[in-house]
Formats: structure tokens, sequence, C-alpha cells
């Protein structure tokens, strides 16, 4: 059904809307793609989109690491579990509050900049920029990082860090040569989850943005409050196809072992 | 011999000096004392064994040795030179480990180059020597294949080339043969002893196997309970233990107590005669296992305890041997193949 859907919404994207009436007619054509390639504000808002989707990513990425490390290598059993609920506490509160909540810390008169005053630095004011819907997204998505990086390392014997210290490699060379590789299924499976649940919403820009953060989600909310179906099915077609293009990357480099 | 292995430091090699030395080596882990004040000097050139059965100590000394356990107390010597606080990477040791430890995301070549590619060699010196040490190995033109696509004999012999082509001057093995089938396992004793003898290296190897410490060592240390119970060359081991663990755990423990003497017999020196058919302890055959070359009894005697005895089946078929089950039987030895043993350590008062 879901399936069907999908089909159905690719279809309605070579469809038009009578600009009086507002109907949608079944007439077969690729306007909509035209005005997608042709606007350039449009081009901004897929590329934006896209942009802080991998951001948000690459910050996760070297977030979760570290955290992942720790966990698999280092902690012991308590810690583990104690770092486990730290890290899916958040996931039980909803995703709403959690924006909220950024949006306090963030706002003009908010906690971060009332403490960078405190200590006598100049405010940052990210309040409401893209800078905030990057931070928050990378919070919001942390845990879906953390744990395929934290499944990846934990499958790495011990016994491959010591084969390499025992061949004369010290620290840095045996995370660069031998960890690193190693856990790069597991950092790609967790783009996977970051990446895409990033490319999709359109809650954190609305509530956390400003004028220009919007997200293709925003605008292919905005079209169908205005009766653009057909438009909107087609600008929600961008991501999926740049989603299918990424899946079929991770599929090459190995990330669907590491789930 | 030129070494590319990263010597202890900045210190040289003492000429004369043993391979490895380990004085006073203990290492516990929580409440369990794992190694309990080992001393070992082993000489260059050596195939030394360390032989236990798991739990005994024998792995954690060689993690010791090479550098990943760090000794609550005591210390190493690498040839001559303490190392007791240089890091694994630091020693002029390399290791073959039991589950091979080879980087998957690796092709065979660029695990046996690893080491020297660290080490910062050319791509061309190091192309050029991994693929002599797989042609040693005998593994010639798979160095473009990937360790999965490897059979487990295979895998064990590029273990085997990533660790010699650093050309330490001693190699630790760690029940490198464990995971091989037992003719894979033959063929890989025989190989392992003649490449020691090429390499002219000192390798301690750690095995459970006692037939495989018999056959491949000059030395062997028995281990138990993270102590060393005896060291010696095969044949002495063998036939003089020193203990009824040693004289159990190295082939089959018969100890007898005549008097307040105690003393072990090898299966294979008890002759077995009719019952009054000459000298000889009294006693029945309880047992009898017909395992194709021999034929083993095991024999309670009148006068207490048990040996087990060992007959090569020459004339004997399968059915004679198994009919002298319940048979009263005279066993005799000769006095200098008994051996007086110590009282065990559990055991002793």
């Amino acid at each position: 059904m879901y399936l069907a859907s999908l089909v159905a919404l690719f279809l309605s994207s070579f469809w038009t809307v009578d600009p009086f009436t507002s109907v949608v007619q079944h007439i077969w054509n690729v306007d909509n793609y035209k005005l997608l390639w042709e606007q350039s504000a449009y081009h901004s808002i897929a590329l934006r989109t896209v942009g802080i989707a991998a951001a948000v990513t690459a910050a996760d990425a070297v977030l979760a690491f570290p955290v992942g490390y720790f966990m698999a290598r280092i902690a012991g059993g308590r810690s583990r579990a104690f770092i486990f609920v730290a890290v899916l506490l958040p996931l039980w509160s909803s995703y709403l509050i959690r924006v909220y909540i950024w949006r306090l810390i963030l706002d003009h008169d908010g906690v971060l900049n009332w403490s960078l005053r405190k200590v006598g630095l100049p405010a940052a004011n990210i309040g409401y920029t893209n800078w905030a819907v990057w931070l928050i997204f990378t919070y919001v998505w942390l845990p879906f990082m953390i744990l395929p990086v934290y499944g990846a390392l934990e499958r790495v014997p011990d016994s491959f860090l010591e084969a390499s210290r025992d061949l004369g490699a010290g620290g840095w060379t045996t995370f660069r040569r031998i960890l690193l590789p190693l856990a790069l299924p597991g950092v790609i499976a967790g783009s996977i989850f970051t990446f895409s649940l990033t490319l999709g919403d359109y809650i954190t820009p609305l509530l956390a943005g400003g004028a220009s953060s919007q997200f293709i989600g925003n605008v292919v909310y905005d079209s169908i409050g205005s009766q653009q179906t057909p438009f909107a099915a087609a600008f929600a077609a961008v991501p999926l196809v740049v989603m299918a293009v990424y899946l079929l990357i991770a599929r090459r480099l190995g990330a669907f072992e590491a789930l | 011999m030129a070494t590319l292995a990263p010597t202890a430091a900045d210190a040289d090699p003492v000429a004369g000096a043993p391979a490895v030395r380990l004085s006073g080596i203990r290492r516990a882990f929580g409440d369990v004392v794992a190694v309990d004040g080992v001393d070992l000097d082993i000489p260059a050139g050596e195939f030394f064994t360390m032989l236990g059965p798991s739990g005994s100590g024998k792995t954690t000394t060689l993690r010791v040795i090479a550098g990943f356990e760090r000794p609550d107390a005591g210390s190493v010597e690498l040839q001559g030179v303490d190392v007791t606080r240089v890091a694994p990477s630091q020693r002029a040791v390399n290791t073959v480990f039991q589950d091979y430890a080879l980087f998957p995301h690796m092709t065979v070549a660029e695990n046996v180059e690893y080491g020297l590619r660290v080490k910062g060699m050319s791509r061309k010196d190091r192309r050029s020597r991994a693929e002599a040490m797989l042609e040693k190995v005998r593994l010639p033109g798979l160095g473009k294949r990937k360790p999965v696509q490897l059979s487990g004999g295979q895998r064990q012999r590029v273990a085997l080339a990533r660790a010699i082509v650093n050309g330490p001057p001693v190699l630790l093995l760690d029940e490198p043969l464990g995971a091989l089938d037992l003719k894979l396992r033959q063929e890989m004793q025989i190989f392992l002893k003649a490449l020691q003898r090429d390499l002219g290296i000192t390798f301690v190897y750690v095995t459970h196997d006692q037939e495989e410490a018999l056959t491949m060592s000059d030395r062997l240390a028995v281990f138990n309970e993270g102590r060393i119970e005896q060291v010696g060359a095969p044949a002495d081991v063998y036939e003089h233990p020193q203990t009824e663990f040693v004289a159990g755990f190295v082939g089959v423990s018969n100890v007898l107590e005549r008097g307040s003497r105690r003393f072990t017999i090898r299966p294979e020196k008890i002759r077995m005669s009719d019952d009054g058919a000459g000298p000889g302890e009294p006693g029945t055959v309880r047992e009898v296992v017909y395992v194709g070359m021999v034929t083993r009894y095991v024999v309670d005697l009148d006068d207490g305890g048990q040996l087990v005895v060992v007959r090569q089946n020459l004339e004997t078929s399968s059915q004679d041997a198994l009919a002298e089950r319940g048979k009263k039987v005279r066993l005799s030895w000769r006095p200098e193949h008994t051996y007086e043993i110590g009282v065990d350590k559990e055991e002793g008062t």
C-alpha cells in the first residue's frame, strides 16, 4: 500500500493544477520539474537541504566515534550500560520537545548567550540561523550514528589491534590503518540514518531556523497547503533520488553488513 | 643478521645474553593469579615450548614477553635488554596469533607488508620482500587475495609470513596449529621445525598438546597453575618427570606409592605376564582399550593403585586383546625405569 502511494506520488508529479479552480488535472507534462530546474530559489533550497544533511552526518560521525570507541573497547559492563541509557534516553522524549529545548538554549536571551555573557564573552546569536538547524539536527540524530559505530567497533577483535602493535605500529597508525577502516561500514550505516532523517525533516528548520533556513520539506508542506500537490510531489522526489544514489554508494562500501 | 625489527629503546643487544629472560614474573587478573613467579631463560636459536593445560598461565607468559600484558612483578629481558616497560611496538619480537589476526580489509600481500610499511620501507622493497616471504611459506602468487579467500592452513602461513618478514630475533607462537585438522597439523609441525632451523631464530611456542611439544621442541617448560613445574629437553621431561602433574600431563599418569616411595613408570616400560608366570606385582585387568597400533590396559594392583600398560599389537588381534579384560596378571618393570617424584602441591601436607 505504501509503495503504491509512493508510485502515485511520483506519477502525480507529472500532473498539473488548474490555476483558477485549483483542481488537479491529469495532463502529463514535466512542467513541475522544469520549474524546479529553472528557479534558482529551489536550487538553493535543495542544496541547503543536502548540504546541511551532509554537515550533520559529518559532525555526527566525528562525535560518535569516540563515544562508540569508549563503549566498545574501554568501558566496563556497568559504565557501558550507563552510556547506552544516556544515548537512548533522549529518544524517549518527544522530538518536538527536544527542538523546543534547543530553541530555549539558542535564543537571543537563551541559556547559551546568558552563559557566554556571564564569562565575559560576546553573545553567539546563532538562534534562528542555519547554524542552529545544523546543531539541533546533529544532536537529535546522534544516537542513530553512535549505535552502528559502536557495533562495528565492538566487532573488531582485540587481536587485530595487538597484531598491529606487535608489527611495530603505534597508536595513531593502528587507529588509521586498522580501526578506522574496519569501523567505516558502521559509520556509513549510521550516515544513512542521519542523512536521510535530516533530508526529510521540516520541523526543525521551521521552528529553529531563520528566514533562509527553508528545507525541501518546508516547500513540500507549503505547496500542499496551497493546493499545489503535483509540484510538492515533484520536489519530494528530489530527496528520494538523492537517497537512492546514496544507498547505492553505501552498499558498495559494505555498510549493510554493519547494520 | 641485519634485523628490521625495532629494538628496545636505545639499548643494544648484549652478546651472549639469552634471547628471552623472565625473572619473577607475576600477573594477576583481579583475584585470579594467572602467572605466579615464573623464571625462565631461553637461549638464542632454541625452539622452546611452553606446555600446559588451559588456564595454566602459558599464554599470559607469552603475552608478557610480547608486551601485551604488563607483569605486576618481575622483569622481561630480550637479548640482555630490560624491556619490561617497553611498548609491544618497540620490542624485537613478533607474534603469530592463535586466531591469526589477519587484517580482513587488506590483501594477503598488504598483511605481510604491514610491519615493513609501518617502518617506512619503500613500496618496491617491501613488495619484493613480502613476495619472497610468501614463497618461503609456500604461498607464492596468493598476494592479491583477501584473507577470507584462503583456507585455514593458508591463513596460518600468511600469519607466519607477516611475523617473520620483519626479521625478529624471537618469534612468539600462540597455539598456532590449534584450529587445524590433525593431518595438516602434523605437516605444519614439520614445516615449522624446518623453518626455525632455516631462520636460526628463537621460537617460543605455546601449546596444550603434549605430543606437539615433544616432537618439536629443543626444550620445553610444563606449566601448571601459573607456575613452571619442570623445564628440560623433551626426552628428559618425558622420562624423568619431577612432579606428579608432569607425569600425568606429559604422557600417562602412572604413579605408585610403595612404602615411603612415590614413583612413576611409563606405560610402555611395563611388562605384563600371565598370573603365576613370573615375578612382579599381581593385579587384575580392569579395562582394555584397543587403539590400533597398540592396546592400552588399565590394571588394578592387589597392593593398591593402578597402572596403565601399553603393548604393541605385534601378534595380538583386537579380539585377543579385548578378551583379556578381567584376567589376573603380573606386572614387572626394571628399577631404572621408575622415577621418584615429589608430592603434588594440591595434595601436599
